[in-house]
């Protein structure tokens, strides 16, 4: 994982919820069956045709609803290589930098035309449109998130910090 | 059952917000500000069945990691019990095993819900800082504390390191004055503040204030906290008064000696204050399929319903059943009708046989559930099938939320909910008060 990412965008509205991202109905079955329902209410093809390193676009509040950590986890699954929204649902926000997905603030969410290929670098903070040759400043993301993302998510930052202090341990 | 570190509200600089008073101190720090990311010790951690040992387990192996202090973590089933296949089964027997294997005392194992034992056990206290592995522990923020919920990989980072960075939020304060008229609840004013404030609160705290909530129980005022997460922000938090530390003593618990400090100061500054009057709210439902798309239930009366039921940790309290039983005392629900009832924990279940009010309910043609989260989340018993129409005194009625896709939920108050169950359609409880 990165913090960049290139692929088609897939477009979508406000208030894209994590029911809509992963479905309790499915919530017993393993990551792979669950997240071939991802969205599938709102978009019954995205699962089976999004393809790797693609960009989800969407309105205000992507991600709202509940804890379940497997609304990002099937993204992950899916490929996905970045969510770009108005605004975000706050778990959702930080279980996707928790599993290394880049999430980005994209205020200019309403001019990408579905299908387009995008460029994503959120260390910069740049979004690129590159069939309209268009290039959008969007806010980088806090550094300390900026961290965790680059270390691929907080299992390796944990296991980093871990070893850290088992060396620390050993020094004493 | 007293969980040790319940701090004091001193040496903190001025105008702080009860938020920001609570994170400063987690972070060891005298002060802080919206927007700082900060790194917060954590006095408390909720695990549930949902995203707790099944989700963790497997981390804290390839760890190589244990738990940081299994004396202030909680572990409860709720979300699969009971279980009603294989799979839930395993799950509920993993979540035992690990309760074990870590030598967790505090394992609540099938007697309610989370968010509602925490309360019932005393185990919250004025300016704690606590995290849970569901978005509704916003839920005890009704206690003075600061409780959120966060994903279960992040709750895996919280039980092996303790801690959790947090970006302070902005805090929102709502106040509400004067007394609701008959038969008009938290519950109503949580639909209507979701219509107004909107679902798109992140990175703020809703602080609630004002004579109307200094005038609710601990289970009315946990009703705004929980619903928090349903305005979208990080939680929801009310000022301790007389009737916290009340509360807390009746619970077991003796509320430190500084508990009434735990509030924002004079000079404290809000992002935003709204005020508003009890007295002009009338019994609110939302719409499918969101929570803000809610007015008041003389806008929606006539619309016809398949099931009507009552649950979940905001919705099945004793509270709750008493708001049913008093609609349906005495009556009989429509033909062609469900109402299902699943009381929130156990203590609940046996305070309304005490009281007679099981009784009530089922002589009215409620089909009595188990208590857990049950349906509210399409997990347990009383999903939908495609195409029908529920009203629910859940929080949330996303499109799918609990059950077939197409399936309808309204939102209201257990009086609303009663109210619909009754006439088959929805309607103004006021006629049945």
């Amino acid at each position: 994982m990165t913090s960049r990412a290139g692929g088609h965008a897939w477009v979508f509205g406000d208030d894209i919820n994590t029911d809509l991202l992963a479905p309790g109905l499915y919530f017993k079955a393993p990551l792979e069956e669950l997240s071939r329902h991802c969205l599938e209410a709102v978009n019954p093809g995205f699962a089976g045709s999004v393809q790797p390193g693609d960009v989800i676009v969407a309105g205000r509040n992507f991600g709202m609803g509940s804890a379940r950590e497997q609304a990002a986890q099937v993204l992950v699954q899916l490929g996905v290589g970045a969510v770009l929204a108005r605004s975000f649902g706050r778990i959702f926000y930080r279980n996707a930098i928790n599993f290394g997905l880049p999430v980005l603030l994209f205020p200019q969410a309403g001019e990408i035309i579905p299908g387009q290929r995008l460029e994503v670098d959120a260390r910069r903070g740049t979004v690129r449109d590159l069939a309209m040759g268009q290039s959008f400043t969007v806010p980088p993301l806090p550094e300390h998130l900026l961290g965790m993302l680059e270390a691929g998510g907080l299992m390796p930052w944990l296991h980093r910090r871990l070893a850290a202090r088992r060396e620390a341990a050993q020094d004493v | 059952m007293n969980v040790a570190g319940a701090p004091p509200a001193v040496g903190l600089a001025d105008g702080l917000t009860l938020a920001e008073k609570i994170l400063a101190r987690a972070s060891g720090r005298d002060s802080v500000r919206p927007g700082e990311i900060i790194t917060c010790r954590v006095d408390l951690a909720l695990l549930l069945d949902s995203g707790g040992p099944r989700r963790i387990w497997p981390r804290l192996r390839e760890l190589g990691a244990g738990i940081w202090d299994p004396e202030r973590v909680v572990l409860v089933t709720d979300h699969f019990t009971p279980a009603v296949d294989a799979a839930s089964a395993a799950i509920l027997k993993l979540t035992r095993e690990f309760a074990a294997e870590f030598g967790i005392r505090r394992f609540f194992d099938m007697q309610g819900i989370g968010h509602v034992l925490l309360a019932e056990h005393g185990l919250l206290q004025p300016g704690m800082f606590a995290c849970g592995g569901d978005s509704h522990s916003s839920n005890g923020g009704a206690w003075g504390c600061y409780i959120s919920g966060f994903g279960a990989i992040e709750m895996t980072g919280v039980v092996v390191t303790g801690e959790i960075w947090i970006q302070v939020p902005d805090t929102l304060r709502v106040t509400w004055e004067g007394r609701f008229a008959d038969g008009v609840v938290a519950k109503d004013v949580m639909l209507a503040l979701c219509r107004d404030l909107g679902m798109d609160n992140a990175f703020r705290v809703i602080e609630y204030v004002g004579s109307t909530i200094d005038a609710m129980p601990m289970s009315e005022r946990m009703v705004l906290t929980n619903m928090a997460a349903e305005l979208g922000a990080d939680t929801g938090i009310i000022p301790p008064d007389e009737t916290t530390l009340a509360a807390l003593r009746a619970a077991g618990t003796e509320p430190d000696a500084g508990a009434l400090g735990w509030r924002s100061d004079d000079s404290a500054a809000f992002l935003a204050e709204h005020r508003y009057e009890a007295g002009a709210l009338e019994p609110q439902v939302a719409a499918p399929h969101s929570p803000a798309n809610s007015g008041p239930v003389s806008q929606a009366a006539g619309t016809p319903i398949d099931q009507a039921y009552i649950g979940a940790c905001v919705g099945a309290r004793l509270d709750d059943l008493r708001m049913a039983a008093r609609i349906l005392r005495g009556r009989r629900i429509a033909r062609g009708v469900r109402l299902l009832v699943a009381p929130a924990s156990s203590r609940i279940m046996a305070q309304a046989a005490e009281e007679g009010l099981l009784t009530t309910l089922t002589e009215a043609g409620a089909y009595l559930l188990p208590t857990g989260c049950g349906a509210c989340a399409a997990l347990g018993a009383g999903v939908l099938a495609e195409g029908e129409t529920c009203i629910s005194s859940t929080n949330r009625n996303f499109q799918g939320r609990m059950g077939a896709h197409s399936a309808s939920v309204w939102l209201g108050s257990a009086y609303s909910v009663a109210a619909a169950a009754l006439t088959g359609r929805i309607t103004d409880p006021r006629e049945f008060l």
